[in-house]
């Protein structure tokens, strides 16, 4: 009764042994870990109260002992600032992508399961959408919205639904052409449960790369649309937001700007490579 | 009186592409009684398997047209149910096995519950799901897996094994009509033999009817009470097992295929296949299908469509038939 278990151990021993060889993907991985420790222990990392208080006299004052990043124009600590700007960035990045994948597998899966005239209508409405870039259209929805959080994260996820229904439909045109699904309509599975349990699960390797490379590109739009100031606004520690207001003082506290921009580089960099790893290691044609 | 569970009449189906159309079935009819095994034999592209998957409605939707006949089924004709009525229909009163084992079993799903599947979707006696693990445990020792292995995925099984998985699918809901296709052609001779055991233990069990369709006449020999040989989309013989393989008179082609297997006795050193190839599906002659590749062809086979000529129950689609 215990040989599932044992066997979907191997296979995750099998899958990790994959993942370890690439090591960028690994380096990538530690980062990763490092970061989401950040966001989710910020608070004991260091009180928010650091990142909003300000200390007049302490106005741009370069990384100290004190201040490890420094301090902004109005005095306030820069690493708190940073450390408690992960959590915006790392949970909108994770939500976005995620809510696009439901609604890109729904639409996605339905053109390239059904075909025909259902193909045709998803795939012309996505077409329209992707002659827009996708900062222009989250810019559009935000503007017509306003600019709050939720409206921050309904615009990005419309900019990366399309791109989702376009590889998801690719994906199941591939896979609802197996003998097994034909099987399971002789039996008489309806279509919903075919495209649920048999089509959809069969797709998750190509569909779970291209989640993870999406938040690394919703953390990137996130950061954009707030240093043009629609996203987040202050005094939240946005990274996007910290980068804009530290354009003023580019060549006198130059810090002010490498810190933030770093951080964003690196949680952008991290997912892209642990995308990167996931994609040779679920890659069945490489299995031995 | 015997019960007759399948009734096709004059079943003619058509692939339509943009540039041609393909007569894949043209005017075919035989019926299965309970309990009867039919053996639906010819070559590769004769239209063995768009029969089968015209009866079950899983012809593809943009391209197959059914263009006439019907499929008369416990007094209905499938042909004309829509899709909520087929899905009732397949898996619980009509099952399908089908060709290739190695691709027919979905790789996320421990083939227990693949094989629950079939009874969940149906579940006419309303089980609760441990009597449904009982009953899938029940199949599983019947096609002879240990039941300890329902939890294991498909690719940790054989071909041979994974054919009786898609069996134990087929059969769980103790279907009255089981179409199995070629179900043997993918597997080595052994394993054959084993298959085709349990495939006739269960139907003796069951008394469900079964439709062979196969071009191995050692398993129609094997396992069919009534034989029709497809040709070119056409039944061209049509009787009883012993009609067919010690009847006096056949078709030509009938002549031809039992010409072509090799002789254990004797010395041969030469195959005799038939001359020639199956002639192109897109175009319909004004004669007899086989007419080019036939030995005895005569100018009336080459312009007139051949009658079926029958004798108690033999058929045979041929103008020379009873000369």
């Amino acid at each position: 009764m215990n040989n599932s278990h044992s066997r979907t151990r191997e296979q995750f021993a099998e899958f990790w042994r994959r993942f370890r060889k690439n090591k960028s993907a690994v380096a990538g991985l530690l980062i990763l870990v490092l970061l989401v420790g950040m966001a989710l222990f910020a608070d004991l990392i260091v009180p928010y109260a650091r990142c909003v208080e300000q200390a007049g006299a302490d106005r741009l004052q370069g990384p100290s002992a004190a201040h490890f990043f420094g301090t902004d124009e109005f005095g306030r600590d820069l690493f708190a600032r940073v450390v408690h700007g992960s959590r915006y960035s790392l949970f909108i990045g994770v939500a976005t992508s995620l809510m696009a994948l439901a609604a890109g597998a729904v639409l996605g899966a339905s053109a390239g399961y059904f075909g025909g005239m259902v193909d045709n209508v998803i795939c012309r409405i996505v077409d329209v959408f992707m002659c827009v870039p996708p900062i222009l259209l989250s810019l559009a929805v935000v503007a017509a919205l306003g600019t709050s959080v939720r409206n921050l994260i309904v615009a990005i996820t419309i900019s990366c639904i399309p791109g989702n229904v376009r590889l998801i439909r690719s994906v199941v045109l591939t896979v609802a052409e197996q003998d097994y699904v034909e099987v399971a309509r002789s039996y008489g599975a309806s279509n919903a449960r075919i495209i649920f349990r048999y089509v959809l699960p069969n797709a998750m390797g190509p569909i779970i790369v291209n989640t993870t490379m999406a938040i690394s590109d919703m953390i990137l739009s996130a950061a954009g649309l707030s240093f043009i100031g629609m996203g987040i606004q202050p005094p939240s520690p946005e990274w996007g937001a910290l980068l804009s207001a530290a354009q003023t003082y580019i060549f006198t506290s130059p810090y002010l700007l490498v810190f933030p921009g770093l951080f964003i580089i690196l949680s952008s960099l991290s997912f892209n490579l642990v995308g990167d790893g996931l994609t040779d290691a679920l890659d069945p044609k490489l299995k031995d | 009186m015997k019960k007759t569970v399948l009734d096709v009449k004059n079943l003619a189906i058509q692939y339509e592409t943009d540039l041609e159309t393909v007569y894949a079935v043209n005017g075919i009819s035989f019926s299965l009684d309970a309990g009867e095994t039919l053996g639906l034999v010819g070559e590769t592209g004769a239209g063995k398997t768009t029969t089968a998957l015209g009866i079950l409605g899983l012809l593809p939707e943009r391209t197959a047209r059914v263009t006439n006949g019907e499929v008369r089924f416990q007094d209905r004709n499938l042909l004309k149910l829509n899709e909520q009525d087929m899905l009732k229909v397949r898996g619980s009163k009509i099952s399908m096995i089908f060709q290739d084992p190695m691709t027919a079993l979905n790789p996320v799903l421990p083939i227990g519950k693949q094989i629950g599947e079939a009874v969940y979707l149906h579940n006419e006696d309303n089980l609760s799901q441990a009597q449904i693990e009982e009953k899938v445990e029940e199949t599983l020792e019947l096609v002879g897996i240990p039941k300890e292995r329902k939890v294991e995925y498909p690719y940790q099984f054989s071909g041979g094994m994974r054919q009786r998985v898609v069996i134990a699918i087929a059969l769980i809901c103790n279907p009255d009509l089981l179409i199995a296709d070629e179900p043997t052609t993918a597997l080595d001779v052994t394993i054959q033999a084993q298959i085709l055991t349990i495939i006739c233990n269960l139907q003796r069990k069951y008394k469900t009817s079964v439709i062979m369709i196969t071009h191995d006449l050692g398993v129609v020999a094997e396992t069919c009470d009534k034989v029709a040989i497809m040709y070119a989309g056409e039944i061209v013989e049509y009787g009883s097992l012993r009609d067919i393989f010690t009847g006096e008179t056949h078709h030509p082609y009938t002549e031809g295929l039992f010409r072509s297997l090799p002789s254990l006795t004797g010395d041969s050193k030469r195959l005799k296949p038939i001359e020639g190839l199956m002639p192109d599906p897109t175009e319909k002659p004004q004669g007899c299908w086989f007419a080019p590749r036939c030995g005895r062809c005569t100018q009336k086979c080459r312009q007139e469509a051949p009658p079926v000529w029958e004798q108690e129950g033999h058929q045979i689609r041929c103008h020379l038939a009873g000369q």
